[in-house]
């Protein structure tokens, strides 16, 4: 069967903080795990940047896991949207894009979006004020 | 001899002008180039009217609503629009609803940074949309008011009255925010990276209303104005209008905050063009108000004024990670000018740092355009303020003797 790989940002509940969810992901699903980054503090929720390789079979049955122990998932790059026609061009998405894909043109004052810059982080989706970015995974 | 200025206009020779569609209306933008080319005597006799422009968060507003009387009747007591919870002491179904509240079971920066989905601002800007509001009402009851309890929802179109009434507006200039710390901040500012990595502004410079009128010759109570993309006015000065005693550029423009206006409009004329809700990341909400107001040209003092450009107003450079929240009179870090902002580059301590608004020039433009074409359809005209603002004697002297 065809092995693939996904890189997903987790968000672990409060009650799984010690529960052991790498392991299990490693022995009972036979994937092999990279772990990116990883944030589990004693009793309190925690996040995970994970890279999963294996069967897609088995991803998602892992997936399926980790739903069922409550963990929120997401992919890791976003799929950005901005709303254009709604937008005040107020500026308070620029500085928080590490890639500048939002830029201001010095001539019309737009705020203009480059997608192409974008890799998808989302930290630009809370620092829009009128909520006009967002992704369809998040 | 009395020095006395070249051009001497009244407000009513301009509005006779205005009324015969006769009337040369430029904006604030404009105005820079026609001073450069033909110099501020000339531009004074032949500008009658500048139109200024801004379109920021400005937390300081909010709104009056008259929702109409029950049956039986209720003074109500503890009111909530949308579960945000608005003030309601007032008279029995008078309320105010403030842009920065939040319903009770907003987890705030519990989770932090908050996200602030919903507050004052929303409900306001739904009002405004033409959105049905849910309003949920108690009271101890009277034998005048004798109900106690309410639920019913509520539109700006079968409500008596929504005021837009905003304590203090349009902030005359505006600090720079850094973040001199090692972690990432989140301020009305915008998100600041730690170590000086970025800057945020707010002010429309050359555009801005107060920017233009810097000691408040012709800006008063009952200055007709442009609000939230409806008529409004100015009922008096803002709450922390303190333009006395501080440092001005060479056109008399305030070197931080200085003067604010206290403004008032009636909603139902409104649009969420110019109105809109903001939630800002570990801040709370606030309210996007755009306002225009024009600029009688009486004399070539004003002309002066008004030819200011961005690359001549300053702003003060604040880290707000700990010198603005102490509260502490701390001296500025830096001054910088409109023009190196709006290029997107500023130096603090000979390092370059990326700058990026959070108030919006592209509408403050629009602002400033839709009221030239107003005052140009004669639908708007320039009032003469019935008393101006508290204002320091302007240093700019530019009267002769003739
Ligand atoms: S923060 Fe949102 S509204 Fe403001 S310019 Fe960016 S996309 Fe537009
Ligand atoms: S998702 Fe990240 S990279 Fe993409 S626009 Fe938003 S902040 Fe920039």
């Amino acid at each position: 069967m065809k092995e693939s790989s996904i890189r997903i940002v987790l968000t672990l509940p409060k009650e799984t903080w010690d529960n052991p969810v790498i392991c299990k992901l490693i022995k009972d699903y036979d994937l092999v795990v990279n772990i990116l980054r990883a944030e589990i503090l004693p009793k309190m929720e925690g996040s995970a940047v994970l890279e999963l390789k294996g069967t897609s079979d088995k991803l998602q049955k892992a997936i399926n896991f980790l739903k069922s122990i409550n963990v929120k998932i997401r992919p890791l790059e976003l799929d950005i949207i901005r709303e254009d026609e709604k937008c005040v061009h107020c500026g308070a998405c620029i500085a928080p894009c590490p890639t500048n894909a939002f830029h201001l043109n010095a001539e019309t004052f737009r705020v203009e979006f480059d997608k192409l810059k974008c890799v998808g982080c989302g930290h630009c989706i809370a620092a829009c004020p009128t909520r006009i970015i967002y992704s369809p995974d998040f | 001899m009395k020095k006395k200025f070249a051009v001497n206009k009244t407000y009513e020779e301009i509005n006779e002008k205005i009324k015969k569609g006769d009337a040369v209306i430029v904006t604030a933008e404009e105005m820079i180039n026609i001073v450069d080319e033909i110099g501020i005597v000339k531009a004074a006799e032949e500008v009658d009217v500048v139109t200024t422009g801004t379109f920021g968060a400005m937390c300081s507003s909010g709104a009056f609503l008259n929702v109409g009387h029950t049956k039986p009747k209720m003074k109500m007591e503890e009111i909530y629009l949308n579960e945000v919870s608005v003030y309601g002491g007032l008279a029995a179904v008078d309320l105010y609803i403030g842009a920065t509240a939040l319903p009770e079971n907003d987890p705030r920066n519990e989770v932090y940074p908050g996200k602030f989905e919903y507050g004052g601002a929303h409900v306001i800007e739904e009002l405004i949309a033409g959105e049905d509001i849910e309003l949920e009402a108690y009271a101890y009851g009277t034998d005048c008011y004798p109900r106690r309890e309410i639920r019913k929802t509520i539109n700006i179109n079968n409500i008596r009255d929504a005021t837009l009434f905003n304590p203090r507006n349009c902030y005359q200039n505006y600090n720079v925010a850094v973040n001199r710390s090692s972690r990432t901040i989140y301020t009305y500012m915008g998100v600041l990276k730690p170590n000086f990595s970025n800057a945020t502004y707010s002010s429309a410079g050359q555009l801005s209303p107060l920017l233009n009128d810097p000691y408040f010759e012709t800006i008063g109570i009952g200055t007709r104005i442009f609000l939230g993309g409806g008529i409004g006015y100015i009922a008096f000065q803002g709450t922390q209008h303190a333009p006395f005693g501080i440092g001005r550029t060479v056109k008399g423009q305030p070197k931080s905050g200085s003067g604010t206006i206290m403004t008032v409009g009636d909603m139902k004329q409104m649009s969420t063009e110019f109105i809109r809700a903001a939630s800002i990341v570990g801040y709370g909400v606030s309210l996007f108000v755009g306002i225009g107001i024009p600029i009688p040209v009486l004399n070539e003092r004003i002309a002066y004024y008004t030819s200011v450009k961005d690359s001549e107003i300053l702003a003060p450079v604040y880290d707000y990670s700990s010198d603005y929240p102490s509260g502490e009179v701390i001296e500025p870090i830096a001054y910088v000018n409109y023009e190196q902002l709006r290029k997107g580059v500023i130096e603090i301590k000979e390092k370059k740092v990326p700058a990026s608004p959070l108030s919006s020039y592209y509408k403050a433009r629009e602002i400033a355009e839709i009221l030239k074409e107003w005052i140009k359809e004669g639908k708007f005209d320039v009032s003469k303020p019935a008393e101006t603002l508290p204002a320091p004697e302007s240093e700019v002297k530019i009267e002769r003797e003739y």
